[in-house]
């Protein structure tokens, strides 16, 4: 059916989001300095956000097609993704509640950005037109260079932000590049109309060439895909630890959402190329990410590396060009967006005051004197790293079966191979926790709800999808098709 | 009948659940924690029995099937059953757990993640034999590294770490490399007959009916695959280095079911897998093989016999033994692969007897070197006299188990390769030298090390974790036809696909009367 031309309903996700977050700005001021300070009401405020952004996803699932003249599409493709960062957008919120308390920095407009960068991330993965992309692109960015630097006392937030600011901004200039030359060479900015001209004969191919490379390259420096990988580390580490969890699953979805859509889309005449260059980048992301996560000493850096060597495992799956493989893509981005936050969860409980307890050796001996903690860390990072009966396994067998599929059996080979490198790091963490003595007695982490509510729904997701992936790979089977066609 | 179709799953899980049930324990309980275990294992033991009292052994096929779609979309199954060979090994199993846990009686630390630890692994070494889907099998195979890996890692000696961390990365390395080989099966089986599916029997008869036809290539880097993660299993030299440091650190238990059950799925994988999935590669590779399992029988016995450290001496052996397996496997002929099997069993009760009476008298003296003791006849009679007989079984005694199994596997091997089988007996001689000659220095003569003056014999405890495996020792020596008739029809079954490749019919060696 035709969605009419303006259609509230089709964007009204973004819509309430943006509600929201302004609603929380607003609210603020009228609290006094003290109840400010300690109320988390502002954080359950933009949890209610995203569970109403959520719920007005529901009634997109039957429905298909575009509106605002083509700016905006609605299809099975875009409400996977639009569920996909309600849900880490709750689930940050989740983890922050607690966080900003804890650091006394309570602050309202750190809910309002994170609730403007999801609607950002919406944007992107619901846009059919590269400078509406281009827009949900940089809202995102913005609201999370700022929320990087959200502690703005500490040397190592400052640098995160303003790293991922002064690159990101070059990104974002690659990104423009690349639309204004496409735009040049084929006369509109609308994906549909772009690949339409690609048919043309007075078309240059020189241009579309070059578009097509700035575009992919600003996208890979967001999904932060090798060799454009070089700020992560840096700004994952310094950045507050929610906002690393976020920034680890959210904008790198968003990021291979856009990709993929814009790729598949627009530049039907670099098909045959596409495989190669993806699988070139996804055999270096894998190894570079894997190889240097092992020497970390920090958690939140090597989970950082480890972040890299995950963006490799999609991009097989990009490489794989079927429908196989872009299931398995959108399928891992949700598994790992469960098993991931649910890991920077237990990460930002024990970083206590100013996150400083984030070496590996801080968590020597956690499992003999919280072994609940413990063993939910452990039952992630064996999802990270891909022990069968876990969501990771799950996504990374979808992965590799496109591959093998697509006959790049070397690029399968290649990942389970560096995926027994990264069982390396992420057991050299159950050392600690299990096989080191205690050094502390970690009585100050304190489980409160919103933290066990995030458990849960990491654990629920990190195992369910592990044990019954069918149910949503049919979604993401399906989702991929219509993208496909 | 419906208990058939489920007996396999509630054989598999009952540990599991008892993992769970355990969780809920107090820490601080210990007496109920490892009571539960116990408990828990031995109704897996009773549960089994089921299996080989209603086993069919006339009908070559598995049985107790179950096939359930699981992720149908991807075309797997939750598909088990057994056959004559997999329901021996799933009974070593649920032997040697209770066996194990109560070996573990002294554990106090930690003991409710190692009592969980151990019921896991249990789940998972059921579950290896019992798959008959291709990646409900790799799930199980992998499953069974975590807790495993936990065993040694917190509870095993000095350098556990390292032991633990190399045994996952070693056995993960032929694991993943195996599992490009299944999807890659997985897509010839589907582009060939447009069924997309894991199930192991379904590929199988794709295979021998010439439904799908693999060009030599293809065998090749697939046998090559699957070969891998077995040979490091096994472990068949030279994939072998990660075993002495995981069998040196690990605790008793996890000693006796690494080396009772854990390295039985490497030739298990070989029997059931690679032969009669890729026969012409098996069979063109075959005498290379064989050459690696004689190199590993004489090396593994060569080096065991220099060992200060009798526990590195008994996992040296084990490099031995496990040669002779995959010697008979690899003969093709009916005796040599049932002397194989037979063999499996062997060594999983002889040395797991043996790493349970190094870990007893370790617990006495905290100390394994050879050197530290040498009398101990004259303070622990019981156990001298136990540790003689466990010996002679390992040796190969006629009249003890050992001697069943060594025969055949002979026997098989001689009748294609005569060299073969000469070059492989000198192992047996080795073993005899190397076995007697720790006995000698560990059991008799006079007590020259003051601290072994006041060492109390074994207690009813211990003599009833060996108790069973005495037992097995003698009934599986003197009644070998009791277990040897039930897996007839499967080897010879087994056997036929793989000659069949070959054009020819079942070989046998000799005609032996039976």
């Amino acid at each position: 059916m035709n969605i009419p031309q303006v259609d509230l309903y089709s964007i009204l996700p973004v819509i309430v989001l943006s509600v929201f977050g302004i609603a929380i700005m607003v609210i603020e001021p009228f609290l006094s300095s003290k109840t400010r300070a300690g109320t988390s009401a502002l954080g359950w405020l933009a949890f209610a956000g995203t569970l109403v952004a959520g719920a007005a996803i529901v009634p997109m699932h039957s429905r298909s097609g575009q509106a605002y003249s083509g700016l905006w599409i609605v299809d099975e493709y875009s409400t996977f993704f639009h569920v996909l960062f309600v849900l880490i957008a709750s689930m940050t919120t989740l983890l922050s509640i607690d966080y900003l308390r804890r650091e006394k920095m309570n602050h309202a407009e750190y809910y309002a950005l994170l609730l403007f960068a999801t609607a950002g991330m919406l944007v992107m993965a619901g846009s059919n037109e590269l400078m509406m992309i281009f827009i949900g692109l940089e809202v995102l960015s913005i609201g999370t260079y700022v929320m990087a630097g959200f502690r703005r006392t500490d040397l190592r937030s400052n640098e995160s932000a303003l790293k991922y600011f002064l690159l990101g901004s070059f990104a974002s200039a690659f990104f423009l590049y690349g639309v204004a030359l496409i735009f040049g060479a084929t006369g509109s900015t609308n994906l549909i109309s772009i690949a339409a001209a690609m048919s043309r004969p007075d078309i240059q191919p020189g241009l579309v060439y070059l578009s097509a490379a700035l575009l992919l390259v600003a996208l890979c420096f967001k999904v932060a895909v090798a060799p454009f990988h070089i700020w992560a580390p840096d700004v994952y580490e310094g950045a507050p630890t929610p906002i690393t969890g976020f920034m680890s699953v959210g904008p790198k979805a968003a990021g291979f959402a856009v990709l993929f859509r814009i790729f598949i889309t627009a530049y039907p005449m670099i098909q045959d190329r596409w495989s190669d260059i993806m699988g070139v980048l996804a055999a270096l992301t894998m190894i570079l990410g894997n190889v240097i996560a092992i020497v970390q000493p920090n958690l939140k850096r090597m989970l950082a590396y480890s972040s890299i060597a995950h963006a490799g495992y999609i991009t097989v799956a990009f490489a794989a060009n079927n429908q196989q493989g872009g299931s398995a893509a959108l399928f891992y981005t949700l598994a790992y967006a469960a098993m991931n936050l649910g890991a920077f969860a237990i990460v930002t409980l024990l970083g206590r005051e100013r996150d400083e307890k984030t070496k590996l050796t801080d968590y020597a001996g956690l499992a003999w004197k919280r072994p609940g903690l413990a063993a939910l860390l452990s039952l992630f990072l064996l999802s990270l790293a891909g022990v069968p009966g876990t969501a990771g396994f799950a996504g990374k067998f979808f992965i590799f079966r496109s591959a093998v599929q697509a006959n790049h059996t070397g690029l399968a080979i290649i990942g389970v191979l560096t995926t027994v490198v990264s069982f390396y790091y992420y057991l050299y963490v159950i050392v600690q926790m299990y096989m080191r003595e205690p050094g502390e007695d970690f009585s100050d982490a304190r489980v409160t709800p919103a933290l066990v509510l995030a458990l849960l729904v990491a654990t629920t997701g990190t195992v369910y999808l592990g044990i019954l992936p069918g149910k949503l790979l049919e979604w993401t089977s399906a989702s991929a098709l219509h993208l496909l066609n | 009948m419906e208990i058939d179709k489920l007996i396999l799953t509630i054989v598999t899980f009952t540990p599991a659940l008892g993992a769970l049930v355990l969780l809920l324990l107090s820490r601080k309980d210990t007496k109920a924690i490892r009571g539960l275990a116990l408990a828990v294992a031995v109704v897996t033991f009773l549960l089994s029995l089921h299996l080989i009292a209603h086993f069919d052994s006339t009908k070559p096929g598995f049985q107790f099937l179950i096939d359930v779609p699981w992720v149908a979309s991807a075309g797997i199954d939750y598909h088990m059953g057994i056959d004559g060979i997999s329901v021996y090994l799933i009974l070593l199993a649920t032997i040697l757990t209770p066996l194990a846990i109560l070996a573990s009686w002294s554990i106090s630390d930690r003991a409710k993640e190692y009592f969980i630890f151990m019921l896991l692994l249990e789940t998972g070494m059921i579950g290896v034999f019992a798959a008959l889907d291709l990646f409900l099998f790799y799930l199980f195979w992998e499953v069974m590294l975590i807790p495993m890996y936990f065993l040694i890692g917190v509870w095993g000696g000095e350098r556990r770490i390292y032991a633990a961390m190399k045994f996952v990365l070693f056995t993960m390395i032929g694991g993943v490399l195996m599992l490009i080989a299944i999807l890659a099966l997985y897509f010839m089986h589907g582009n060939a007959t447009g069924q997309f599916t894991f199930s192991y029997p379904t590929i199988l008869a794709a295979l021998t009916d010439k439904m799908l036809l693999l060009t030599p290539q293809e065998e090749l880097l697939l046998f090559l695959a699957f070969f891998l993660a077995f040979a490091i299993k096994v472990p068949l030299f030279p994939f072998h280095t990660w075993l002495p440091d995981a069998h040196v650190e690990a605790p008793t238990a996890g000693s006796v079911l690494l080396a009772g059950v854990l390295l039985k799925m490497g030739t298990y994988g070989l029997l059931r897998f690679s032969l009669p999935l890729f026969p012409n590669m098996s069979h063109l590779l075959g005498p290379l093989i064989s050459i690696l399992a004689i190199v590993g029988i004489i090396y593994g016995a060569l080096v065991a016999m220099v060992q200060p450290d009798m526990k590195k001496l008994v996992a040296y052996s084990s490099v031995s033994h496990l040669g002779f397996i995959v010697l008979g496997i690899f003969s093709f002929t009916a005796e040599g692969v049932e002397g194989a099997v037979y063999q499996m069993l062997n060594h999983g009760v002889s040395t797991g007897a043996l790493f349970l009476l190094v870990g007893m008298i370790y617990e006495r003296r905290h100390t394994r070197l050879i050197a530290d003791f040498g009398g101990i006849a004259n303070r622990m009679p019981v156990y001298a006299a136990v540790f003689l007989f466990v010996t002679l079984s390992s040796i190969g005694l006629p009249g003890l188990n050992g001697f069943v199994g060594e025969f055949l596997v002979l026997l098989g091997t001689f009748g294609v390769n005569p060299a073969h089988a000469a070059f492989a007996a000198t192992g047996v001689i080795l073993s005899a030298v190397y076995m007697l000659w720790m006995f000698q220095r560990v059991i008799w003569g006079e007590v020259t090390n003051s601290h072994n003056e006041s060492l109390i014999d074994i207690n009813g405890r211990e003599r009833l974790t060996l108790l069973p495996l005495m037992i097995l020792i003698v009934w599986m020596g003197v009644y070998s036809n009791h277990f040897l008739r039930p897996m007839d029809t499967s080897v010879a079954n087994l056997l036929s696909r793989v000659q069949a490749s070959q054009g020819n019919d079942v070989r046998t060696a000799v005609r032996v009367p039976r």
